[in-house]
């Protein structure tokens, strides 16, 4: 359904006011593919880039270099009405749900705008419909049609932001952090909503989050990324029994476990995230790698792909074959 | 006395709501820590675990809140009682405190080095502030002391800006340190990093600390007890051992049932029904009876009180129900 090749996004930004720009690399030459009714998981830390990846699937941002399909179709040569209807059938859903819905409009009024707007129905049917979809994501309209987004708790406005996305009958659906903000357990009612909506309407998913634990729940395929690039990609249960990458390993070992009978993992990775601005030379993780080598300052990794018992991988490290 | 640092007895700690009148944020709210321990209070957004640690500090908004009941005795005496000159004293340097967004709580004008220095100064630290703060720097693991010392709170990241908010908290050596979710706003790798660093500190000054969070993950690989809050009440209190291997209140085995992680992402995915109550019309018997398989009449019209167990505490009428098993299991999943 999406299909990236090599795709680039380059941010201008400004070191300060006599200082000039510099280009900052925020996604560096990612290729994906995304089948139909598949969810595939984005994981990385804050500044790997996976939003920005997201919002050049949505349409929201050109990418600066490479190629972005879908169904067959290259997005930059989508006009007017072939636009107008990607945009509708590719959806999204936000970490921040009260950022992302107007506090002026009522629930019933954020719901069915996008029938109104993308699908041209009249008022009266929109309202009608958008009663059904509330139910649809466990939200009685009675209660809160007429409501405001600030008289919801943050879980019920998450709900409301499947609703809205749902509206517009999106065939892919980009979900940015959508449970980052909640409670544990309204978390888990959330992501068994979004499997059933799933289920339910064939909706192809790319979820992007930076918690293991989610993107190994929901996702059969997932791309690790760190510093704009993708390190490790596969079967998300391959990725995560076996990972190959060090980066993925370092991830893994990091997240704590809620057992207190698990051993405490060794955690080797030191130091920051290095600044997208000044990307380290060679392979980007070097600097923080526990295995890295003299080659990997001096010449950036290819990704080789890994066939084995384990599955099929495909990591981008010097040494993947070997570890 | 025992070994506590901290004994928290019966705190009661209101808000004022326009309308409603006093609601109570923490209800009879009652722990204690002992000398190097690290205790963990857990719970979901709006239980009260913060409100709990402010109270301890003295540091909510008055008139705004108000504490209306119990006692936070600070190595026996009562903080609740302090003139507030003598609070002042102990802040920041019997007590440590650090929070979840360290660009809130450092001053973007000030150097990090002036900022750890201040509590030095504040609390007439006898030797060289200099010399102390400089060497705090290295004890947080971070490199280049004295260029990061001239640094200000914008030109470093997030991991070592609460590095720098964790010497602030460490400089004076406290005997107790509030960590109130050090490590949410943190990227995983760096929060590992920051949570070695809290059991280093430990093991080194003999510190206890009181960790509050969210995160299961957290508890489990850090804690050596727990405190369970729901609603503004403990719930359940128990060894982090105990409570994870046989959770007894209701509320404690939902939690652990819808939590993620890597361990369990295989298994079916488990959401406790319902929402959590608002202070408003907060019914008069067990706060989580509205959400509870095995509430009865009794639980909605009586609250029920901690009661010790075999081990721990649970706050819950059916503690032997609970006592077999996970009583979420047979719950649609």
């Amino acid at each position: 359904m999406i299909e990236a090749a090599g795709l680039v996004k380059d941010f201008k930004v400004s070191l300060g006011l006599f200082r000039g720009k510099a280009m900052l690399r925020a996604v560096d030459h990612i290729s994906l593919t995304i089948s139909e009714g598949e969810t595939v998981a984005l994981v990385g830390e804050s500044g790997s880039g996976k939003s920005t990846l997201g919002r050049m699937i949505l349409g929201l941002i050109p990418q600066t270099e490479g190629s972005l399909r879908y169904k067959g179709v290259e997005l930059a040569q989508l006009k007017g009405e072939a636009w107008r209807s990607y945009r509708s059938a590719v959806q999204a859903v936000f970490q921040d749900t009260s950022a992302s819905l107007n506090p002026r409009r009522t629930i019933q009024d954020s719901v069915s705008a996008p029938l109104i707007y993308n699908h041209g129905q009249p008022a009266g049917q929109a309202r009608a419909e958008s009663a059904r979809i509330l139910e649809r994501v466990g939200l009685d309209p009675d209660i809160f049609s007429r409501r405001f987004p600030h008289q919801l708790s943050g879980g019920q406005r998450q709900r409301v932001g499947l609703a809205r996305a749902l509206a517009s009958r999106p065939s892919l659906l980009v979900a940015d952090e959508p449970v980052s903000a909640l409670d544990v357990s309204v978390r888990a009612q959330i992501l068994k909503l979004m499997i059933e909506l799933q289920e339910q309407e064939n909706l192809t998913m790319l979820f992007i989050t930076h918690d293991l634990g989610v993107a190994r729940w929901i996702a059969r395929r997932v791309i690790v990324m760190y510093l704009g690039a993708s390190v490790e990609e596969g079967a998300t249960e391959d990725v995560f029994a076996h990972p190959y990458h060090p980066y993925t390993r370092a991830l893994i070992t990091a997240a704590p476990v809620p057992n207190p009978e698990h051993p405490r993992q060794v955690r080797s990775l030191k130091g920051d995230v290095p600044s997208p601005l000044t990307p380290p030379a060679g392979c980007r993780f070097h600097p923080r790698c526990p295995l890295a080598q003299p080659v990997c300052s001096e010449r950036a990794p290819e990704t080789v792909h890994i066939s084995d018992t384990h599955g099929d991988h495909q990591a981008a490290c010097h040494f993947a074959s070997t570890t | 006395m025992s070994g506590a640092v901290l004994d928290v007895r019966r705190l009661v700690t209101q808000l004022h709501h326009r309308r409603s009148g006093w609601l109570p944020v923490v209800d009879d709210v009652s722990l204690s820590i002992d000398r190097g321990e690290i205790v963990g209070l857990v719970g979901e957004s709006g239980c009260g675990k913060s409100m709990t640690a402010f109270s301890i500090m003295q540091l909510f908004p008055t008139p705004a809140a108000r504490v209306a009941g119990g006692q936070v005795l600070f190595k026996g005496r009562d903080l609740l009682k302090l003139p507030p000159g003598e609070m002042r004293g102990v802040r920041g340097a019997g007590i440590g405190m650090i929070f979840q967004d360290p660009s809130t709580f450092l001053d973007p004008l000030l150097t990090l080095g002036d900022q750890i220095a201040e509590p030095l100064y504040a609390h007439q630290f006898a030797g060289n502030p200099r010399a102390r703060t400089l060497e705090l720097i290295e004890q947080m693991g971070l490199p280049d002391a004295p260029v990061l010392a001239r640094r200000y709170p914008h030109q470093v990241s997030g991991g070592q800006k609460q590095r720098a908010l964790i010497a602030t908290a460490m400089a004076c050596a406290p005997d107790l340190l509030i960590a109130d979710e050090p490590t949410t706003a943190l990227d995983v790798t760096i929060q590992a990093q920051i949570l070695d660093l809290m059991l280093t500190l430990r093991a080194q000054s003999g510190a206890a600390i009181l960790l509050i969070t969210h995160d299961l993950g957290v508890v489990a690989e850090m804690c050596d007890r727990v405190y369970v809050m729901y609603a503004g009440r403990v719930v359940e209190q128990n060894s982090t051992a105990a409570l994870f291997k046989a959770p007894r209140h209701p509320y404690t085995q939902g939690l652990l049932n819808s939590t993620i992680s890597l361990e369990t992402a295989s298994k079916s995915l488990f959401a406790i029904p319902g929402t959590i109550p608002g202070l408003e019309g907060m019914a008069p018997g067990c706060r989580f009876a509205p959400r509870c398989p095995l509430a009865a009449q009794a639980c909605r019209e009586q609250l029920p009180e901690l009661e010790p167990l075999d081990s721990g505490m649970a706050a819950c009428f059916y503690t032997e129900q609970t006592a077999r098993g996970n009583i979420w299991a047979q719950e649609g999943r």
